[in-house]
């Protein structure tokens, strides 16, 4: 398997007036085609920084972020929502749907920016709906839904148009005991059955004992590799 | 589902503060149209004023009237092609509050000097040969429905006691600025009156009206008419009519312009009304636009989105305005005729109000649009409102 993420002496420093706090320094990261790696680290420590600038929604301060072949650390914010339409899926902690839309439209959203006639998107989303186990509550308005459910259609958002990066930000955190389960092994089955790349951060050893590997960040730095975790 | 579509359902999202921002914006519009729509009344009587004919005055005031006989030297003058007088009759029909205004015309003369005042050559001779009537404007007989034959008491104050006049006809007046609100009566049935009661106050005119023929160079008719009368007990003023009719409204000017500022002032208020909204609503979806943006919409669907919105309300607000300013015109036109023109709605307010409300719909997204483009992504996703 190739190197799908390539990580090279990344630094980030976030500064707001004269006052410079470093987030990220000297990280070196490989991430392989069909990983699931869990970032783990207490609060403060980078992890979800880094897995901001793995999505491309945030930019190194210094270094190198290439996926897929492509240095997405040096593209315009234009190209960069161009990219990740095609390239990521994102799974947030509080789902973040829309209210005042269905389930159906919420998955149907990031199709809005492809070129796919309505049909094909109906197709799409009912495919992405029904892997998450959802094709009976398509109508169905977020705020009709469980916790579980609602990430379930978050997760079937964040796969409907395909991508080859899933990013997960504690998934499992706004959720209870059954259905953290659940949604966990909904990502381990994207994982292996549908080869998708997962890049998930969490603070919940459980969590991230389903991801295959685990990396640890402390104050900044990422931590020699550990043994795979699942 | 279509971008259109978020858009409808983003507006409707917090029913209530849509619909009290609608009908916030539906009220200002409406106060915009009326008073836009009385600006333009008391306009009107101006903007209808023929290019051709000139005002004839007492020098110092037009409350002083001048002799009848001037009228013979001043169709002498060189380029004035016809003339005729009138007076202010005033007095009172039923009570102060249904004024309109009452003239005294030269009923040979006057309906040919304004051409605009449209009655049929039946009327027009019952009204020369019948001293005791009057014709009446067709707004003023639609308010009040006056027919032909009716009569209409006043009661003088200018001339005291309680006259009565037939009606002989109405006018309809040619253009939509023309005055379609006053009533004519016959100068020669109240000079008789006057040389009986007040034989002092016989064969005076309040003012004349002179047409110039083609050519004829306005400001030297004018001239060479006052020369006439200089140094005479009574001095005249000839001036165009627009010239007359801006003195006339001159002492009202105060109150136009402090309508028309007022009227701008309300488009202020339609737009921070929807400011307002549109800010509260950009900041409580900080973190839906954020994850809009991380899922790939790009800053010009963000734009498109929230001018959407903007407008939409906007829009509607300025349809429940324009609709509302009909029958609130309506009502406020009959207490209102003292402007002496009947009030409608013109195309040019409608214009202008439209112009108002995409304007504000497009000024009011201004800063939530600036608010969503410049918040970073990570900041708004992690943004808890």
């Amino acid at each position: 398997m190739f190197d799908l993420i390539e990580i090279k002496d990344v630094e980030k420093v976030y500064r707001r007036d004269s006052i410079e706090a470093p987030v990220l320094s000297g990280i070196n990261l490989m991430v392989k085609d069909g990983e699931f790696l869990a970032l783990m680290g207490p609060s403060g420590s980078g992890k979800t920084t880094l897995l901001n600038m793995i999505a491309g929604i945030d930019k190194p301060t210094s270094g190198q972020i290439v996926v897929g072949g492509t240095d997405i650390s040096k593209m315009s914010e234009s190209a960069l929502a161009k990219w990740r339409s095609s390239n990521i899926g994102f799974i947030f902690q509080f789902y973040n749907l829309i209210p005042v839309l269905t389930a159906y439209e919420n998955v149907e959203l990031p199709l809005l920016l492809t070129k796919l006639s309505k049909s094909e998107r109906k197709q799409h989303v009912e495919s992405a709906l029904n892997i998450v186990g959802l094709s009976d509550r398509m109508k169905y308005y977020p705020k009709q839904l469980s916790g579980g459910q609602e990430q379930k259609v978050a997760i079937a958002r964040a796969i409907v148009t395909d991508p080859v990066i899933l990013i997960a930000d504690e998934p499992t955190g706004d959720l209870d005991k059954n259905s953290a389960e659940e949604i966990m092994t909904l990502m381990q089955r994207l994982n292996t059955e549908f080869k998708k790349t997962i890049v998930m951060v969490t603070h919940d050893a459980h969590t991230a004992s389903k991801a295959r590997v685990l990396r640890r960040l402390e104050k900044g730095d990422l931590l020699p590799a550990e043994a795979e975790a699942a | 589902m279509k971008v259109l579509k978020l858009i409808i359902k983003n507006t409707f999202r917090h029913k209530l503060r849509t619909f009290l921002t609608i009908l916030g914006i539906g009220v200002a519009v409406m106060a915009f149209g009326l008073l836009r729509t009385v600006v333009t009344a008391f306009d009107s009587g101006v903007q209808s004023s023929s290019a051709d004919r000139l005002v004839t005055r007492d020098a110092v005031t037009f409350i002083n009237p001048l002799p009848l006989s001037y009228l013979n030297q001043m169709k002498q003058v060189p380029g004035v092609k016809q003339i005729t007088y009138m007076n202010w009759f005033g007095g009172t029909y039923i009570d102060q509050s249904h004024f309109f205004a009452r003239y005294a015309v030269d009923p040979n003369t006057f309906f040919s000097v304004y051409p605009e005042y449209e009655i049929g050559r039946k009327t027009l001779s019952e009204f020369e040969s019948q001293p005791n009537t009057c014709i009446v404007g067709s707004g003023l007989a639609q308010r009040y429905n006056f027919k032909v034959g009716d009569v209409i008491t006043i009661d003088g104050d200018i001339y005291p006691g309680t006259w009565e006049f037939q009606v002989a006809g109405i006018y309809k007046p040619e253009f939509k600025s023309t005055d379609a609100m006053s009533m004519f009566l016959n100068w020669n049935y109240l000079n008789e009156e006057v040389k009986q009661t007040f034989p002092a106050r016989a064969d005076e005119v309040g003012w004349y009206v002179e047409r110039i023929g083609a050519g004829a160079n306005p400001g030297e008719v004018s001239r060479n008419i006052d020369a006439l009368f200089a140094n005479s007990p009574a001095e005249t003023k000839t001036e165009s009519e627009r010239q007359f009719q801006q003195g006339f409204l001159a002492s009202a000017g105060a109150i136009i312009s402090a309508m028309d500022y007022m009227s701008f002032v309300i488009v202020g208020i339609i737009m921070l009304v929807l400011a307002n909204t549109m800010i509260m609503s950009a900041r409580e979806r900080t973190r839906e636009y954020a994850v809009l943006k991380a899922i790939g919409f790009s800053g010009r669907h963000l734009i498109g989105m929230i001018f959407g919105e903007s407008l939409l309300v906007s829009l509607l607000g300025g349809v429940l305005g324009i609709f509302l300013t009909y029958p609130v015109v309506n009502s406020f036109a009959s207490f209102a005729s003292f402007l002496g023109t009947q009030l409608s709605v013109q195309s040019i307010t409608l214009i202008t109000a439209s112009a108002a409300v995409v304007i504000v719909g497009i000024a009011a997204a201004v800063f939530p649009i600036q608010r969503a483009m410049n918040t970073r992504i990570a900041d708004g996703i992690r943004f808890v409102g």
